[in-house]
């Protein structure tokens, strides 16, 4: 007989056919990542997410008999009192009867449920996408350092000196090297004086000999052994290490006046929830800057965003300003990636393009990892809004991008338009 | 043997107590109950292992599918929501036997695994005539090592798409992937090496016809069209019902590691045969035989009162058979009914009432218990077994009763209860239950045109107006035409009187 211990084997044998079952079900999980688009907020997708996949597309087919047709008997326990002869009623929906009365809970196998864990979810999600200029920024990014611990060392300043470290050893030491303990010579002095008190001729007695030389000794070996010597002594040590750039802003641009209605909000609203699910991708801290403008533009919170009501004209130049302020104030370039995201109905004053270009072109552009703009609407028309021939001219630059968006089922393509791996390659 | 010192207390184990207790455990085994049992292992793992095993049919090794990870995350969820606790113990049937026990469990729960499997399943599989015919105990995990690493290496090669598409058909089929008689030549252990040899040499020498219809030199042309017709007939061997072993043997298209990935499946669902058609037997023996066992070891003082309680906790929720018309109803529980077949057993061989002398003239009275079951461990099967020993005083205490549900009429008829006139009709319709070509549809291969239009026709006998559910068998009839390469078509006759109830037909996709 022979036991043997298996839980150190590699775990997780099955993570290979796990994987091969989701690349099976990958359509039904980018049904359920739309549907958790529709119903959370733009900072609140990523988690874990339960797919439901219908059998039919997962089932395994065996050649199996017809429950509802043919002859069937069974043998079952339980009789109380049925005679042979007797007759009894089938269920109702002319299922298979008896045998395996299915329970009335219906737990039956048409519906599999499980969970994706969030990396699952998110690897599948964004698969073939890729952050554009990532690479380029991470070398230029490599720009301040940081401090951490490492471990000690044996020298130091006397600021880093590590007390409990130094002790620890210090203790460990004079065990090993039997240093007596303060009260263990407490107790031979109280022992010699006691002698002593008993009267007798202390300097003859063989006791209060023994206690003295004793006392000698100890007396000695503390001066030999210090309390603390140098060998004890540990500093913290610190390095320094390159701090790469892990941080990113998302700026969500967007006009509010009348024209943008609840039905256009949402299309931009799912496009902003991609992006920011894309950028927590890539990037330890995403932070969010939602600048709504008419006329004027200001910083607002998202609920604001996304359901103010405001009226007025549109000067899309105001937000661009706005941007540029907020970066100026809180997001140096140096220690920020920094995207943005233009949503409008394409709206804007005539006046104002040519002031929004030059802003572009010569600001924003040049500080932004990457500028998409979306064009929302209701209805494919035939008409080209201010905003789209004006941006026509920057179709050129690099870290630029703009699409058109109808309808929530193109939210997905256009944003994979603009954000596919090979789109820069191009 | 009587008391001896407490084996161990409390639930902790230790690797020491393992061996202990197995050691106490094969005296009484092998020395009073005289079981013959392969050598036993005995592994360790955590119970994410045991889910990964369990969910890969069972087996310690496996090649990569999708389906087995279906069946991981369900089992996961179920397991992890608490609707479901895991398997206690898992079973290899090779030599050494392989048997896992998981960490969490308590000592008691490793003595009863240790019992149950190392010794109950282990006995009947070197013992069951089913398993000594179709299994090589000491091949399995060689065979699943090979399949793993060749399936492994076929994904590499030609992708993982076309080895999942082989699979899922092959899967599809498996239960038209059996042979259901005996090999010709039982292995013997020293053929095995040559054989393993000479497989895969004889699978590539094994001669295609298709390919004869490549131009030949012209001389001896006509005379191998002649002998064509003639290997045609040979060769096919028509009617065949291992549709597996057909496709892998004459699927026109197939690549050759097409051919090998449908043998392993073939080999794996031939493994699990035997285990099909002796589930019923196989755990009431390992039931009987762990029950017994803990029965002694608490008699002789080797295990102390609370183990025994905590043991027969679990034997009882073990061998619980809920009523028909209980909710927990799944049908007959194997467990439960080969357990109380074979106690019936031992009670028909110590203390038989006259009509137990009656019903079994054979055993009734004899004593000597064990020597019966092992008889019958031996040489039956399910249906066998409940067709020789299923009593009457068993009939009676599960109130079994036969009812029949013929399509198209309202109601289920009650055709015999626990009564004199009812235990042999009850018996009959119990065994037939346990029988698998019974249970499962009996198609076969019947028409094979290699030559002209290549279409192949299976045949499906129906019984008891039992057709198949139609979108099953179209779906399983597009792998087949896959595997086969040309135009499939199903057709559904009946039995009796011969008349085509059904007809099916697909295309292979190109």
């Amino acid at each position: 007989m022979q036991v043997i211990d298996r839980r150190q084997n590699p775990k997780a044998k099955s993570l290979g056919n796990r994987q091969r079952f989701l690349r099976r079900i990958k359509s039904q999980i980018r049904k359920a990542v739309n549907e958790a688009i529709e119903n959370r907020s733009v900072a609140d997708v990523d988690s874990g997410e339960k797919v439901s996949v219908t059998t039919s597309d997962i089932g395994e087919p065996t050649f199996g008999f017809d429950s509802s047709e043919g002859d069937r008997s069974y043998v079952i326990p339980g009789n109380h009192d049925y005679q042979r002869g007797d007759r009894i009623r089938k269920p109702s929906g002319g299922g298979s009867g008896s045998g395996s009365g299915g329970s009335p809970d219906g737990d039956g196998e048409d519906a599999f449920v499980f969970m994706l864990t969030r990396e699952e979810f998110l690897d599948l999600f964004f698969e073939d996408l890729e952050l554009p200029n990532l690479a380029k920024r991470k070398l230029k990014s490599i720009t301040s350092t940081k401090w951490h611990r490492a471990g000690y060392a044996n020298d130091g300043s006397p600021q880093r000196l590590n007390k409990s470290q130094t002790m620890r050893r210090s203790l460990a030491r004079r065990i090993a090297l039997k240093r007596p303990r303060l009260h263990e010579l407490d107790q031979l002095e109280e022992e010699l004086e006691a002698a002593r008190a008993e009267g007798k001729e202390a300097e003859h007695d063989e006791e209060v000999t023994r206690l003295v030389r004793r006392i000698e000794q100890l007396r000695y070996r503390m001066q030999a052994v210090p309390f603390l010597d140098p060998v004890d002594l540990r500093y913290n040590r610190f390095e320094q290490t390159p701090k790469p750039t892990t941080q990113a802003v998302m700026f969500c641009l967007m006009d509010t006046s009348a024209s943008m209605t609840e039905s256009l909000k949402d299309l931009a609203k799912r496009f902003y929830i991609l992006l920011h699910l894309f950028l927590t991708r890539h990037y330890r801290a995403v932070e969010l800057v939602f600048i709504r403008h008419t006329y004027t533009a200001a910083e607002v919170d998202e609920e604001t965003f996304f359901h103010g009501r405001e009226t007025g004209g549109t000067v899309v130049s105001s937000a661009l300003e706005e941007m540029l302020r907020i970066v100026r104030e809180r997001y140096p370039v140096q220690d920020w990636n920094i995207y943005a995201a233009q949503a409008s109905d394409g709206h804007n004053f005539d006046h104002d393009m040519p002031r929004t270009i030059a802003l572009l072109q010569r600001e924003i552009l040049d500080l932004c990892q990457y500028y998409a703009y979306i064009e929302v609407g209701e209805e494919e028309s035939s008409y080209t809004s201010a905003l789209w021939n004006g941006y026509s001219q920057l179709e050129s630059h690099p870290q630029f991008a703009r699409a058109k968006v109808l309808d929530p089922t193109e939210i997905y393509p256009v944003f994979h338009k603009l954000f596919a791996s090979t789109r820069h390659a191009s | 043997m009587e008391n001896r010192k407490l084996l161990y207390q409390g639930s902790e184990w230790n690797f020491e107590l393992l061996r202990r207790v197995h050691d106490a455990i094969e005296e009484i085994a092998i020395g009073e109950m005289g079981l013959n049992v392969y050598r036993n292992q005995i592994e360790v793992i955590t119970s994410e292992q045991m889910l990964d095993a369990y969910t890969s049919l069972g087996m310690p090794l496996m090649y990569s599918h999708w389906s087995f990870g279906k069946r991981y995350s369900r089992e996961e969820m179920l397991y992890r929501k608490g609707a479901q606790s895991l398997a206690y113990e898992l079973v290899i049937n090779s030599d050494p036997c392989v048997a896992y026990v998981i960490e969490e469990n308590s000592m008691t729960m490793q003595t009863l695994v240790t019992a149950h499997a190392s010794f109950g399943h282990n006995h009947f599989f070197k013992n069951n005539y089913l398993f000594r015919q179709w299994t090589r105990a000491n091949r399995v995990l060689d065979d699943l090592a090979y399949a793993k690493r060749f399936i492994a290496e076929c994904e590499e090669r030609y992708g993982l798409q076309a080895v999942e598409r082989t699979l899922d058909a092959a899967h599809a089929l498996m239960s038209q992937g059996v042979s259901r008689y005996a090999p010709k030549h039982p292995a013997r252990a020293k053929d095995i090496a040559v054989k393993a040899q000479s497989r895969k040499s004889h699978q590539e020498a094994t001669f295609n016809d298709l390919w004869r219809t490549l131009p030949k030199p012209k001389e001896r042309h006509k005379s191998d069209r002649d002998d064509d017709q003639d290997d045609n007939d040979s060769t096919l061997r028509l009617p065949e019902e291992n549709l597996l072993r057909f496709l892998s043997l004459h699927a026109p298209k197939l690549k050759d590691w097409q051919r090998e990935v449908l043998d392993i499946v073939r080999k794996t669902a031939q493994y699990f045969y035997p285990q099909q058609q002796t589930q019923l037997m196989n755990e009431g023996c390992a039931t009987f035989v762990h029950y017994q066992i803990m029965n002694r070891l608490h008699e002789t003082g080797q295990v102390d009162e609370a183990a025994m309680l905590e043991f027969l906790h679990m034997h009882t929720a073990v061998v619980t058979q809920p009523d028909f018309d209980d909710r927990r109803f799944r049908g007959i529980n194997p467990y439960a009914l080969g357990f109380a077949m074979m106690k019936d057993i031992e009670r028909i061989c110590e203390t038989p009432e006259p009509e137990d002398l009656e019903w079994f003239p054979e055993i009734a009275g004899r004593g000597n218990f064990m020597q019966v079951l092992r008889d019958a461990w031996a040489d039956y099967r399910d249906e066998s077994f409940v067709l020789q020993f299923l009593s009457p005083h068993l009939i009676r205490k599960l109130r079994l009763f036969a009812v029949s549900d013929v399509s198209g009429s309202p109601h289920l008829s009650v055709e015999a209860i626990h009564d004199e006139a009812g235990y042999r009709e009850i018996r009959r319709r119990m065994a037939h239950q346990y029988d698998l070509s019974k249970r499962d549809p009996e198609i076969e291969v019947t028409e094979a045109d290699l030559k002209g239009n290549r279409r192949l026709v299976l045949t499906h006998r129906v019984r008891d107006g039992k057709i198949l559910s139609s979108d099953d068998c179209n779906r399983v009839l597009r792998h087949v035409a896959n595997l086969w390469g040309y135009r499939v078509r199903l057709i559904e006759i009946d039995a009796d009187t011969g008349s085509t109830l059904n007809d099916y037909d697909a295309v292979a996709l190109p």
